[in-house]
């Protein structure tokens, strides 16, 4: 059994991963995780990754879990381009300063945008008050400003002159907002143009098929109470 | 850097370790300082906000890359380094946020508030903290004697520094498990356990902390946010 992918399109980090794997011509097969249907809670996929989370990675028998580590054991096994993750020290440490930075920031903001606009009271018809909605826009547009000024900069992207890891990384997380019906790139002319080179940089097909399920997010189906009351502990401890 | 920030102690420990040169810039963030480092020459500044560089992560490989560290601190074999990467990614929301805000709910909010938090909310933050160390008991340590296998890594100095950090709120996350606390003895010695402990001394004062001294300006900006997070 060759390199197999667990994933569900409708998780950030996962189509980091799915994009990443596709655009370097990463031979793998597509193990599809349904997040909204608690997939990832059965004891067949904690064989693969005792974590319960996606994305994760079979490869023979070594699993791996975490979107970071899976891209870059992919960038190390793969002869991938040098500009993903570059073999020079300074501009190495820039992917690794936002790959690092990202996780309780930017990916906190995106992850509960999406919930506290969407998926909270259209998927579990659980209401949010505008309170909440309202700090969370907040949180989103604090670390949006972040991104643009420490990161981005006058830069064309986060690392440099060419698209890395860093910016896979970043464009998935903005998406999860985008799919919730938030305006990201309004307003900021910079992010927009940076968002529209990261597209062309993978390929406007594959980074649209990449979003197809994230774009629909606001259309999902209510949730039935089973499966409401599978998610909602897990959900509220993940975007706390 | 500031060593009450545990991603701070991971650098200085490492930095001092293998004899790297550097300034150290005292950040006082008990004083609500915010400021930059330039550890180990990077050329650029860094901003340490008051709840800590994010990037320590980045600034770890790149003292091991640029200073030739011995290779068990970032295994150059595919599945090791993968393991280590797994932690390094994995700590910043499963370690960072609950060992901090356990710190924050048992000691800093009621010496900046003067008001105790709810037990509720403290009885959540250790449950969640407790989750963690489960997890990286059963997952990322297993019987191994460090994450990666038999020698010390980056991600074990990583894991220390965070599950230290509750100390300061009396909070002994290595109490109920004598495999952590194995761990933790082998990783201190491996370290050194003067170096570990000149690094965690400020950290282990932090509950005879004189709020007096903190910024009233500061004080009153963590006082809004905390009102607002409630």
């Amino acid at each position: 059994m060759g390199l197999e992918l667990y994933l569900d399109l409708l998780s950030q980090p996962c189509r980091a991963v799915y994009i990443f794997a596709k655009k370097n011509g990463i031979p793998f097969e597509l193990r599809t995780v349904d997040l909204i249907k608690g997939q990832n809670l059965s004891d067949a996929f904690a064989r693969v990754n005792p974590l319960k989370k996606v994305p994760a990675l079979k490869d023979g028998d070594f699993t791996l879990s975490e979107s970071v580590a899976i891209l870059l054991y992919l960038t190390h096994k793969y002869k991938v381009p040098d500009y993903w993750y570059p073999q020079d020290l300074q501009a190495r440490a820039r992917v690794d300063e936002y790959l690092a930075w990202q996780h309780t920031t930017l990916r906190r903001s995106c992850l509960r945008a999406l919930w506290h606009k969407v998926m909270f009271p259209v998927f579990l018809g659980e209401p949010v008050s505008p309170q909440t909605l309202a700090a969370t826009l907040a949180e989103l547009d604090v670390n949006l400003q972040l991104l643009e000024n420490k990161f981005l900069q006058n830069k064309a992207f986060l690392a440099g002159p060419h698209i890395s890891l860093a910016d896979l990384v970043a464009i998935t997380e903005l998406m999860h907002p985008v799919g919730a019906g938030c305006q990201v790139f309004e307003g900021r002319p910079k992010l927009a143009a940076w968002r529209n080179r990261v597209e062309a940089a993978v390929g406007e097909d594959l980074f649209q098929e990449a979003h197809d399920i994230i774009l629909k997010a606001k259309d999902l189906p209510p949730a039935d109470p089973t499966t409401k009351q599978k998610l909602l502990p897990r959900v509220l401890a993940m975007i706390q | 850097m500031d060593l009450l920030s545990a991603p701070c102690r991971a650098v200085y420990i490492f930095s001092k370790k293998h004899d790297i040169p550097f300034t150290f810039q005292f950040v006082d963030l008990l004083k609500g300082h915010t400021g930059v480092t330039d550890v180990g020459g990077l050329g650029k500044a860094r901003a340490v906000p008051l709840t800590g560089p994010f990037c320590s992560v980045a600034i770890l490989y790149y003292l091991c890359r640029k200073y030739s560290a011995p290779l068990h601190w970032y295994p150059p074999d595919l599945y090791t380094r993968a393991r280590v990467e797994e932690f390094m990614a994995w700590q910043h929301t499963a370690f960072q946020l609950p060992m901090k805000r356990i710190v924050w709910l048992k000691l800093l909010i009621p010496k900046i508030t003067g008001e105790e938090v709810s037990a509720e909310k403290i009885d959540h933050a250790v449950a969640e903290v407790k989750n963690s160390l489960q997890l990286f008991e059963e997952y990322f340590l297993q019987d191994k004697m460090f994450i990666a296998g038999d020698q010390i890594s980056l991600a074990d100095l990583v894991a220390v520094v965070e599950m230290m950090q509750p100390m300061a709120a009396k909070y002994n996350a290595f109490l109920n498990s004598s495999k952590l606390a194995e761990w933790l003895m082998r990783v201190e010695l491996s370290i050194g356990s003067g170096l570990f402990r000149e690094a965690h001394n400020r950290l282990m004062q932090l509950a005879d902390w004189d709020v007096s001294t903190l910024d009233p300006a500061v004080k009153e900006n963590i006082s809004e946010l905390l009102k607002k997070s409630k």
